[in-house]
């Protein structure tokens, strides 16, 4: 008897072995379809049937919600593509004073959450704003119906407000790309009789377009999973819709089917993403490179130049990091007696716990898929790792709703068995925030974990079990001391998107559990902007760190040297695979 | 049965296309072989089946008396338990490991004695300065020591080579070929090499096992595989041939350098007659460019052991090489049609162009096989 156990255990171990798989195999599926478990969820609650809810939807906000978001898409989109490719190009392709600062400091604006810059913008131009002041004082207008001001709290304001925040993406991609470019390219079109303007457009953006739409459509995927700037500026797009039909008309199926509609958008953005990026491989063709022609420009181009870079860097992070600078010194007392280090304290714990998480898990995943467990490992991985383009309100119901059942099955359970119930272990409380970072935010440290294995070859794998190492001992007497550095960038990136992160948070927190970012948001939807300065502040200071680590690479980076910089230079922030 | 043995061992990859097919090999302990073949030929895989890094399919691994593999059954003893050394073609040496690190990573902690041993390798190998640093700092052929060091510390019972030269320049190789080989040679390990490079088996091996398309084609001494090739693929793998037609006549082959044996094959078969380089051997007539070509005819030599017939040629260009000279010569066959010939002189022989010369054929490296 015990035999025939014995030899259908074995059998079916072969079986699985058979498929690709292995104690570490199995670990790594098991492991990513835990991650996975939110998409999945939203997926199913998505296809389930539930008719009337649907059909109220439809009739009422939905086409709103769609009409919106697409407008906001479309406006991002354009705004992001013209600010990053053009003040990218400028930087790579032209001499003009205060080259070199842009070309790192246009990174900054990444550090701002759109939330803040939002609040901050609505404090400085609307109708009591430091602006409208200055303005009625030198013309003399008594009140609102002497003059017109643009509307800052809509869809244009919104538009406007992303686009400052999330062109750094398109910038950073798109300079990358140009860098990469043979020059011999460049001058072939110039000698064919094109001038630098066509060249730009009929060679250079061409050619960097499947970098651009990549920037591009991780500016998108940022802008869909926008909430606190949609919110506080009403405009009813999927993201405040799914909230507002959640927590306001409490209606978690309706929320659900919210969401799955806007998977449709989220699937397109990935699909053209991944599509770009295969693209992108082509584009390595010429070995040549010397060093960039640099077009010197002249008197009022060059002002035009240096002009078109300093405002982006100028609104999109000097702006916010003046105002706030100036309102955290000015009320920081207040700040402080608003429970200021609790929040801190949370936001720290928090982020610091899923960083850690994400680090193991994707250091797991990525050597699991390493080991070759053949493609069901690859593709649970891949599908693990797609969290980071799922909004975070989508993702939240994912959590939430799992979670939710498996507290009212060990509730019920306990009550059976003990006689004593549980109550809400899982959902509501600190587990149910961390899952949700790690589901979103795997695909950073995945990313980064995955390229800086890449490039230990795998040869280095064999010597180490010819030599008598198990794939545990391997990793930890090989792969983990080659890959030290990178370990450290991904828990920094993961941990300062946990930080700026708010709509997972908002959903997801304990009742009356405040980190920073809710803390943050709170106050200013309630005019309270210098009062949780000093809060707005330490996100910003926090998103500085990761800006640092792509700067450096930037300044080490010479034009006309990619082999340096290119690597590094699409790196952490969008190393997604 | 000890060493390594590879029984009837088939492998595909996810193409489907087959990338060994049946293939056997036999190592015995303190014998050196040599997986001979073209890039993509699968001697690679092989030696990745053998050491357990691609998991086996179909057939057999067995190393000392305890197989390790079995593809009918899926019995997989992992990399690490099966007690090999396989050295890499980029040697794969740890970067953030200094050099005696590097060489004693496979021991265990209480092993002192394979310590010393590593200390006291390292410096017979001029690398005793060289312990606390850091590979890449080290030269190729530094690297390639510390890799075949590396890979014999634990004292494997199989050592696997892949490529183990490739990466050396040519003047390096040559020293390190024969410093890897002594080395080995003290050892009682079974050796499997894998590389592309015929001179480099022939030199270092006990046995050849020549393969192609997934398949041995030749199992033999280097001699053996050298004059005695199975097939025209074989003897095309050790160096440049000339390619003469003919058809087989009771037993021999007539060509216009002469009768060759062939009473292997039928008579009334097309034959495809291969002649090395070095096989052809040319004399001058003393008949210079200046006489026209053919007006009096070179005398055909007497036919020995080491000598065809022969007959007479024209020379195109003779370019010296250092240590030989390539000549390239045209013969006029009966019918007219000409048909040009290399072949590759010892020491400097330049005869002018138009000049006339005899030329014979070694039997001994002319092979005869049935025309594909």
């Amino acid at each position: 008897m015990a035999t025939t156990t014995m030899d259908k255990a074995n059998s079916l171990m072969r079986a699985f072995r058979r498929l690709g798989f292995d104690g570490w195999a199995i670990g790594a599926v098991a492991v990513a379809a835990l991650v996975a478990t939110p998409l999945i969820a939203v997926v199913i609650i998505a296809v389930a049937p539930s008719g009337d809810i649907w059909s109220h939807l439809s009739s009422t906000v939905l086409p709103l919600y769609i009409e919106k978001t697409l407008f906001l898409l479309l406006g991002v989109g354009v705004g992001t593509f013209v600010i990053g490719t053009g003040t990218a190009w400028l930087v790579t392709m032209c001499r003009f004073p205060g080259r070199w600062f842009f070309n790192w400091a246009l990174l900054l604006p990444l550090a701002v959450p759109a939330y803040v810059l939002a609040f901050v913008v609505t404090d400085q131009l609307e109708y009591a704003g430091t602006l409208q002041v200055w303005l009625r004082e030198i013309f003399g207008w008594k009140n609102r119906q002497d003059y017109w001001f643009p509307e800052i709290r809509s869809l244009g304001g919104a538009i406007a407000v992303m686009t400052l925040v999330l062109y750094p993406y398109v910038y950073l991609l798109s300079r990358a790309a140009f860098l990469e470019q043979s020059v011999c390219v460049l001058e072939v079109s110039r000698t064919l009789g094109k001038g630098p303007w066509r060249g730009f457009f009929s060679v250079a953006l061409p050619l960097a377009r499947p970098a651009i739409v990549v920037g591009v459509t991780l500016a998108l995927m940022e802008a869909l999973n926008d909430f606190g700037t949609v919110e506080f500026f009403a405009v009813p797009t999927f993201t405040a819709g799914i909230y507002d039909v959640w927590l306001n008309m409490n209606s978690v199926a309706g929320a659900a089917q919210m969401a799955s509609v806007m998977m449709v958008l989220v699937l397109a953005l990935i699909g053209t993403e991944r599509f770009a990026r295969r693209g992108q491989r082509y584009h390595h063709t010429s070995s040549k490179y010397s060093t960039l022609p640099s077009h010197r420009l002249e008197s009022w181009t060059a002002a035009f130049a240096f002009v078109a870079c300093l405002l982006p860097v100028l609104l999109g992070f000097a702006l916010p990091a003046g105002v706030l600078t100036a309102y955290a010194l000015e009320f920081y007392s207040d700040t402080l007696s608003a429970k200021f280090f609790t929040y801190a304290a949370n936001s720290l714990s928090l982020s610091a716990i899923a960083a850690g998480l994400a680090v193991l898990i994707g250091l797991f995943l990525a050597y699991g898929s390493r080991l070759g467990g053949g493609p069901v490992v690859k593709a649970a991985t891949r599908f693990a790792s797609i969290g980071y383009a799922v909004p975070g309100a989508i993702l939240a119901i994912g959590v939430m709703i799992p979670l939710a059942r498996l507290d009212n099955a060990l509730d019920g359970l306990s009550q059976q068995v003990l006689g004593i119930p549980t109550g809400l272990l899982l959902s509501g409380t600190i587990v149910a925030v961390v899952y949700g970072y790690v589901a979103r935010f795997l695909a950073l440290s995945y990313g980064t974990l995955e390229a800086s294995l890449d490039k230990i070859t795998p040869s280095m794998d064999g010597a180490a079990r010819t030599l008598g190492c198990t794939p545990g001992q391997a990793l930890r007497r090989v792969h983990f001391p080659l890959v030290r550095g990178s370990l450290l960038t991904a828990a920094l990136l993961v941990f300062v998107d946990c930080m700026k992160e708010l709509p997972l948070t908002i959903i997801l927190r304990p009742f009356n559990y405040e980190t920073l970012a809710t803390f943050v948001f709170q106050y200013a939807s309630d005019e309270l902007l210098e009062e949780s300065a000093l809060g707005a502040l330490t996100i910003v200071a926090a998103g500085i760190l990761p800006v640092i680590l792509l700067s450096l690479t930037i300044v080490r980076s010479r034009p006309g040297h990619p082999a340096g910089g290119m690597a590094a230079d699409t790196g952490p922030e969008v190393a997604v695979p | 049965m000890s060493g390594l043995h590879l029984n009837n061992v088939s492998h595909a990859f996810n193409s489907g296309n087959p990338v060994l097919n049946g293939v056997s090999v036999f190592v015995a302990p303190g014998e050196l072989v040599c997986l001979l073949g073209p890039s993509g030929c699968g001697k690679t895989t092989l030696l990745r089946v053998a050491a357990g890094l691609e998991h086996l399919q179909v057939g057999q691994v067995t190393i000392g008396e305890r197989v390790v593999a079995e593809g009918r059954h899926g019995k997989h003893i992992p990399t690490e338990k099966r007690g090999i050394g396989l050295m890499f073609q980029d040697y794969a040496l740890f970067p953030h490991l200094n050099v005696l690190e590097n060489v004693t990573f496979g021991l265990p902690e209480n092993a002192a004695d394979r310590r010393q041993w590593a200390l006291s390798a390292l410096s017979r190998m001029g690398l005793a300065d060289y312990a606390a640093s850091y590979p890449h700092i080290l030269s190729g052929g530094q690297q390639q020591r510390v890799a075949l060091l590396r890979a014999l510390a634990p004292e494997p019972r199989v050592l696997l080579l892949d490529e183990p030269f490739s990466g050396l320049d040519v003047t390096r190789r040559v020293d390190i070929r024969a410093e890897t080989l002594g080395l080995l040679k003290e050892t009682d390990v079974a050796t499997l090499m894998v590389t592309h490079d015929p001179e480099e088996a022939m030199f270092m091996a006990d046995r050849i096992l020549v393969m192609d398309e997934g398949r041995v084609i030749q199992d033999g001494t280097p001699v053996e595989t050298y004059f005695e090739p199975l097939t025209a693929f074989v003897a095309a793998l050790f160096g440049p041939v000339n390619r003469l037609q003919g058809m087989v006549r009771d037993g021999h082959v007539a060509t216009i350098l002469g009768d060759f044996g062939a009473q292997h094959l039928e008579d009334g078969a097309p034959v495809e007659i291969l002649i090395r380089h070095e096989g052809l051997r040319l004399s001058a007539t003393g008949q210079g460019a200046e006489i026209q070509p053919g007006e009096i005819p070179c005398k055909p030599a007497p036919v020995d052991n080491e000598n065809s017939a022969g007959a007479c040629g024209r020379m195109l260009s003779a370019r010296p090489l250092g240590r030989s000279s390539h000549v390239e010569l045209v013969l006029t066959a009966e019918d007219g049609t000409e048909i040009i010939l290399e072949a590759r002189i010892p020491g400097v022989f330049l005869p002018q162009p138009g000049a006339e010369v005899l030329v014979t054929a070694n039997p001994r490296q002319t092979h005869v096989f049935l025309a594909s």
